[in-house]
C-alpha cells in the first residue's frame, strides 16, 4: 500500500491545474465569455483528458480512474465549465462494449432524478436526461437484454442550463438507436464498474469543488474587516471554515479510494467504495458551500459573488449517479441490510 | 497510487490473519466494561509476543521497523476478526523516541513496547485543561533526584501504571511555557495515590486521577533537558491526536460489524432513520480507514507530524459520535437496566470531542496554522 501519487500523476496534477488557473472561471462574468470557454475546451481537447479511458494498445483504458479524478478535481476547483464526467463515462462505456470511440462529441443520459443511468425499454428512454450535453452530439443510455447490456445512443437536442451554470444538461426526446460496432455485451459486474468510475469522478469533482470554495472564502475572510478587524480573526468565522477543511480533507481520503477502487476491485466491492464516497462527499460538499456562502455574509447572497456557482456545481454533482440518500442505501446494500422504502 | 497489498504485505496479512483466528481474547468492546482493561494488557503481551505489535517502530526498541502503512493492514485484520483494536501507547512511543536520550530510550521504550511495563500520562490537571501550559504540578531539586507534588487528572489507565510520563514545573519564573520538564515517575511509591474516575457510561477502569505528594524521581528519569517538557508535551498530543496511531479504525470498524449484525438479526424492526444513522456509522468509519491509509503513506519517507493531526482528530472525532449515534438509534434506551451494550458505547463517545484537545482547541489550531487565518 502506497497512496501518495506517483511523479507522472503529480505532474498530471500540475498540467490540470495550469489549464484551470489559466482558462477557469474566476468571476461570474466569466461564464458569459464564451471565447473563454472555447479556449478552455480546445485545451481539455489537446490534452486528451476526456480520452482518457478510450482503449489502449494493451487492451485495458490508457488510464486508471485515479488519473481521471485527479484532473476531475482540478475542473472542479476551477469551475471548468466544459464537460467531462459524461464524455469519460461515455469513451468508458464504448470500450466495455467493445465498440470504436465516438466520432463526435458524446455523452451519457441518466434517469430523470439522475440517480441511475438511463436505460431503454423498446428504445423508448422518457424522461431521460443527459449530463454534460454542451456540444454533445449523442448520449449513450443502456439496454438491457438478456445476454447482459447494449449500449443504445440517443440524439441529443437542445441543452438547457439548471442549477449548476457550468454544465448544461438536455431532456432527451428521440429513441434509442443501437450503436454500431459492439462487440459484447457488459455483465452486471461491469456495469457496476463503470457506475463505480461516474461515482469516483462526481467525488472528485466535489472535492475540487469544496477546495475551490474554501479557498474563495478564506480569501474573503482575509479581506473583509468589521469592527475594526478581518472578519477571519473572529472564532466563529475561524470555527466555521475549519470545519469545512476539515470535510474537504475527509472528502480528499475517501474519494481517492473510490477512484483507485474502480478499476483495482470487483464490481460490487467497486461500487460500495464508490456509493460510500458519494454519500460522504455529497454532504460534505453542500455544507462546505454552503459554509462560504455564509462566510461572504450579504454578498455571498449576490448572484455576482462566486460562493453560488460553486454550490450550484456542487449540487448537480451530489445528485448525478445518486445523491446522499441513495447511496446510504447502496451501503446498507453492500453490507447485506435490507432497505424496504429507500432512504431518499 | 494503489491501496493494493505488495507482495509482502499480503504475505504478512494472511500470517496476521492465521494468528488471529486463534488468538482472539475475546475481550468486549473497551468503551463499554471494565473486563476490557483487566484483558488489556494481556492482549498487548500477546499480539507483541506473536510479533505483531509495534509494527511501524524502529527495531532497537522492540518495534519491527516495518513501514508505517503495515499498521492499516494490522488494523483491518483486527476488524475482519473481530479481536480488539492494538493498544493505543503510540503517542507515548513517538514522544520518548524523539525527546529522550540514548539512555532513556533503552531503559524505557522496550516495555512500553512490549506491554510489560504499563504506562498513564500525567499532563492534564483540575486548573490546567485546554490551558496545559498552565499547569502548577511542581518538581523540586532533591540531590540526585525530583520530588513532585500536584494533582494530574483525566489519567487513563492509572491504576494499572507501573510509570507515569509526568510534565511538572521546574522553574516558576520564567515564561508559563518555558519553566516545564517532562519525567518517567515510578507509581508504585509512597507520596502517589491514584483514584479511579467513574465515566458517564459506568466504565471505572480507564479514567482516573493521580496525587503527586512528595514522590521522588531520579533525575536521570527527565526526558530531555530542564525546561523542555512543553516540546515534548506537543509531541505527545499531537500524535494523541492521530486515529493512526491509536488504532482507532479497529475500534470503529468492530462496533461498526457489531451494529450491522444487530440490524439483520431483527429484519422489519428498524426504520429509515435507524438505517440512515447505520450507514453514516459504516461510511463514516470507511473515510477514517481510508484516511489513515492516506496518512500513513505520506509517512513512508520517515515521521513527520505537524497541525494536520488536528484535521484527523476531528475526522476521527466525526467517525467515533457516527458510530456512537448509530448505536443510540439501534441499541435504544429501553433497556430497563439502563446497561445495555450499545448506549454505553454511545455514552463513551461524547469523551472523544474533549479527550487528547478539544474540538474547540482543534479549529484554532487549523484555523491558525492551516488556514493561516489572521491572529486577532
Amino acid at each position: 500500500m502506497d497512496v501518495r501519487l506517483s511523479p507522472e500523476q503529480s505532474a498530471l496534477r500540475g498540467s490540470a491545474v495550469q489549464v484551470v488557473d489559466r482558462l477557469g472561471v474566476r468571476a461570474v462574468a466569466h461564464l458569459d465569455d464564451r471565447e473563454r470557454a472555447g479556449k478552455l475546451d480546445a485545451a481539455v481537447d489537446a490534452t486528451g483528458w476526456r480520452e482518457l479511458r478510450t482503449l489502449a494498445e494493451d487492451g485495458g483504458p490508457w488510464a486508471s480512474p485515479v488519473e481521471v479524478a485527479i484532473v476531475a478535481e482540478e475542473l472542479g476547483r476551477g469551475l471548468a465549465d466544459i464537460a467531462f464526467l459524461g464524455p469519460t463515462m461515455a469513451a468508458d462505456l464504448r470500450r466495455l462494449a467493445g465498440a470504436p470511440a465516438a466520432a463526435g462529441r458524446e455523452t451519457i443520459a441518466l434517469t430523470a432524478d439522475l440517480a441511475e443511468p438511463a436505460c431503454a425499454v423498446d428504445g423508448d428512454v422518457t424522461g431521460a436526461v443527459a449530463i454534460d450535453a454542451e456540444a454533445a452530439t449523442s448520449a449513450l443510455v443502456l439496454v438491457a437484454g438478456a445476454e447482459g447490456y447494449a449500449m443504445g445512443a440517443v440524439p441529443v437536442g437542445d441543452v438547457v442550463t439548471g442549477a449548476d451554470l457550468t454544465r448544461p444538461m438536455a431532456r432527451l426526446t428521440a429513441r434509442a438507436a443501437p450503436v454500431s460496432g459492439q462487440t459484447r455485451r457488459l455483465h452486471e459486474g461491469e456495469v457496476a464498474a463503470w457506475r463505480s468510475l461516474g461515482l469516483a469522478v462526481a467525488c472528485a469533482d466535489l472535492v475540487g469543488t469544496m477546495r475551490g470554495t474554501l479557498a474563495l472564502a478564506c480569501d474573503y475572510a482575509h479581506a473583509r474587516r468589521q469592527f475594526g478587524a478581518a472578519i477571519g480573526s473572529f472564532q466563529a468565522v475561524q470555527h466555521l471554515l475549519a470545519d469545512a477543511f476539515v470535510a474537504t480533507e475527509g472528502s480528499r481520503s475517501i474519494a481517492l479510494h473510490a477512484a483507485w477502487a474502480a478499476d483495482a476491485l470487483p464490481g460490487p466491492d467497486a461500487l460500495a467504495a464508490a456509493s460510500a464516497a458519494k454519500a460522504y462527499c455529497a454532504r460534505a460538499a453542500r455544507a462546505v458551500c454552503e459554509t462560504a456562502i455564509q462566510v461572504h455574509g450579504g454578498i455571498g447572497n449576490t448572484w455576482d459573488c462566486l460562493a453560488h456557482v460553486f454550490l450550484r456545481r456542487a449540487l448537480l454533482s451530489a445528485d448525478v449517479l445518486g445523491g446522499v440518500g441513495d447511496n446510504l442505501a447502496r451501503v446498507l446494500a453492500a453490507h447485506g441490510v435490507e432497505v424496504d422504502h429507500g432512504l431518499r | 497510487m494503489d491501496f493494493a497489498d505488495s507482495t509482502e504485505e499480503l504475505a504478512f496479512r494472511l500470517r496476521l490473519r492465521d494468528w488471529l483466528s486463534g488468538h482472539d481474547p475475546g475481550l468486549p468492546p473497551s468503551s463499554t466494561a471494565d473486563e476490557y482493561w483487566a484483558g488489556q494488557a494481556a492482549w498487548h503481551q500477546t499480539l507483541y509476543d506473536a510479533g505483531f505489535f509495534g509494527l511501524s517502530w524502529p527495531k532497537e526498541i522492540g518495534g519491527l521497523g516495518l513501514p508505517s502503512v503495515y499498521e492499516v493492514i494490522l488494523d483491518e485484520e483486527l476488524i475482519t476478526a473481530g479481536a480488539p483494536p492494538r493498544p493505543s501507547v503510540g503517542y507515548l512511543v513517538q514522544g520518548i523516541l524523539r525527546h529522550g536520550s540514548e539512555d532513556v530510550r533503552r531503559r524505557f521504550l522496550p516495555g512500553l513496547v512490549s506491554g510489560r511495563e504499563r504506562w498513564c500520562q500525567g499532563f492534564s490537571e483540575p486548573e490546567a485543561g485546554s490551558d496545559l501550559a498552565s499547569l502548577r504540578t511542581r518538581a523540586e531539586r532533591d540531590g540526585d533526584e525530583y520530588v513532585i507534588s500536584g494533582h494530574k487528572v483525566w489519567t487513563s489507565y492509572s491504576d494499572a501504571a507501573d510509570w507515569c510520563l509526568v510534565l511538572a514545573r521546574t522553574d516558576p519564573v520564567v515564561p508559563k511555557h518555558r519553566g516545564i520538564s517532562a519525567f518517567v515517575v515510578p507509581m508504585r511509591q509512597p507520596g502517589i495515590v491514584q483514584r479511579p474516575l467513574k465515566m458517564i457510561n459506568g466504565v471505572t477502569r480507564e479514567f482516573g486521577e493521580v496525587l503527586f505528594d512528595g514522590a521522588r524521581v531520579d533525575a536521570t528519569n527527565m526526558i530531555g533537558e530542564v525546561g523542555e517538557g512543553w516540546r515534548l508535551a506537543m509531541t505527545v498530543v499531537s500524535h494523541e491526536r492521530e486515529p493512526g496511531e491509536l488504532g482507532y479504525v479497529a475500534r470503529y470498524g468492530k462496533l461498526v460489524n457489531g451494529l450491522v449484525d444487530a440490524v439483520k438479526e431483527r429484519p422489519g424492526t428498524f426504520g429509515p432513520e435507524e438505517q440512515r444513522d447505520l450507514a453514516w456509522a459504516i461510511v463514516e468509519a470507511e473515510m477514517l480507514r481510508c484516511h489513515v491509509s492516506r496518512r500513513l503513506s505520506d509517512r513512508l519517507d520517515g515521521l513527520s507530524h505537524g497541525p494536520e493531526g488536528s484535521v484527523d482528530k476531528l475526522l476521527m472525532t466525526a467517525a467515533e459520535q457516527a458510530v456512537g449515534h448509530a448505536a443510540l438509534s439501534i441499541g435504544g434506551v429501553s433497556d430497563p437496566a439502563g446497561v445495555d451494550t450499545w448506549l454505553k458505547v454511545y455514552l463513551y463517545s461524547r469523551a472523544q470531542s474533549v479527550m487528547g484537545g478539544t474540538s474547540q482547541v482543534q479549529r484554532n489550531l487549523i484555523a491558525s496554522r492551516i488556514l493561516e487565518l489572521p491572529t486577532s
